[in-house]
């Protein structure tokens, strides 16, 4: 047995905590509190800095910046993290960031197999269906059955790379720019690029007519 | 050996739920449980692999049936302890702990958004040139075990283990997880982006031949071929 799956009393420390998930994080916060651990005005500011402070338009304003700016797009293809942060998009799971373009021959579609590994710095905290076994476990072996369930009909000549964040390296993916949108301003394409976009699991459409 | 979390690949999760997505939080107190767990990295006892490697540890039967932040905090608890920082019996109890001063690192809501927004950076120098060259290939070692510690942090998938690739991408020298998660230095590698055909990884299960799947691999994972 491996020294990790060894515990005292045979039950691991997080079983010693209420069952019900809520008062679990309560306890938590009661105890670390008393510690000394925790300031909970933290936790606050914490809780708000990624419901709305950072948030998947840091990334539309990339891939926007990248369609309309050709210079831009060559130093974020080349260079992205230093592209991103002379923005101001800098920090946790943020650290390094490679961008990858779809083009007529290839999609990408970005996933993490052993745990939930995302750019929060350019996408915000991952959705749940990111984090979900049924992704994580799909997505690397049949990326064409998860992006049919996603909706996105690929072209013909496009084969699918899958990326599996595997190390603290975090994939953006820039959609191809769709037609018509010729003339949109940088705000106006950053409106067309939604989150799932940037992961590969959608691609960019036009706002209905008359919305 | 690999542990639970490594599910790249397997069958049986049937179809992806909750596609539309949804709120930033679905619960406040999954707010609760992320704060919580960054405040406390903040205090420096322990780093990123060190948390991942906690989460991957929950037996199998609570890795499963918890949900996402229910993982996290779980693996919080257990890092707590393991690191000497509460007692389980302050976890049954949390009343009954003594109130004590704060910790001289305690992270101040005034420095959050700089703590967030600085991030850390994984790359380190290391003396001598990266082994491989961009097209070169590769095969990843055989087995996913960590070979530092038994039943230690790896971040090789099984699904990928003893398979041929192709070198598309070297992201500097940057730490080694399978060594920093257990305290044993930052053991900085050369990481690299492999791709591989589909067919090299799923054989018979291939979806589509054309298909290619990219990891980041750290140079000790890789021999050349």
């Amino acid at each position: 047995m491996s020294e990790f799956d060894r515990h005292p009393g045979g039950r691991p420390p997080h079983s010693h905590l209420p069952p019900d998930p809520a008062l679990r994080v309560m306890a938590l916060e009661t105890l670390l509190v008393r510690k000394g651990l925790i300031d909970p005005s933290a936790l606050d500011e914490i809780a708000d800095h990624y419901a709305n402070r950072v948030g998947p338009r840091n990334g539309a304003i990339v891939v926007a910046k990248s369609w309309l700016d050709p210079s831009f797009r060559e130093s974020l293809l080349r260079d992205a993290t230093g592209t991103v942060s002379s923005l101001g998009f800098t920090g946790r799971q943020g650290e390094h960031i490679v961008a990858v373009e779809n083009t007529p021959d290839i999609h990408n579609i970005v996933v993490c197999t052993l745990c939930s590994c995302y750019p929060w710095t350019l996408l915000g905290l991952p959705p749940a269906w990111y984090k979900s076994d049924a992704y994580r476990s799909r997505t690397i072996r049949e990326p064409r059955s998860v992006l049919a369930e996603f909706g996105v009909n690929l072209l013909q000549s496009q084969k699918v790379r899958v990326w599996d964040s595997t190390a603290e390296v975090r994939y953006l993916v820039v959609p191809m720019r769709p037609d018509g949108t010729e003339g949109m301003t940088e705000d106006q394409l950053a409106g067309i690029i939604a989150r799932d976009c940037m992961i590969g699991t959608a691609l960019p459409r036009l706002p209905e007519p008359g919305q | 050996m690999t542990r639970i979390h490594d599910m790249g690949g397997r069958f049986g999760d049937g179809a992806i739920a909750g596609r539309s997505g949804g709120r930033v939080f679905e619960e406040r107190w999954h707010a609760r449980a992320l704060a919580l767990t960054l405040a406390a990295g903040a205090l420096g006892h322990w780093n990123i692999d060190m948390s991942r490697h906690s989460r991957e540890c929950l037996p199998p039967k609570d890795y499963q049936r918890f949900s996402y932040y229910e993982k996290w905090l779980a693996a919080l608890a257990d890092l707590l302890v393991r690191h000497g920082l509460v007692t389980c019996g302050e976890l049954s109890d949390p009343e009954r702990s003594p109130a004590c001063p704060a910790h001289q690192k305690i992270l101040r809501p005034a420095h959050v958004a700089t703590v967030l927004g600085r991030g850390l950076t994984y790359t380190r120098p290391v003396s001598g040139a990266a082994k491989f060259a961009n097209g070169a290939m590769v095969r990843t070692r055989r087995h996913t075990a960590n070979p530092l510690v038994i039943g230690g942090h790896t971040r090789l998938p099984a699904y990928a283990c003893g398979r041929r690739g192709r070198i598309v991408g070297c992201h500097g020298a940057q730490v080694l997880p399978d060594s920093n998660a257990h305290g044993l230095g930052e053991a900085p590698e050369w990481l690299y982006s492999v791709e591989f055909a589909a067919a090299e990884l799923w054989g018979p299960d291939t979806e589509n031949p054309d298909d290619t799947m990219v990891l980041d691999a750290f140079e000790s994972y890789l021999e050349a071929v």
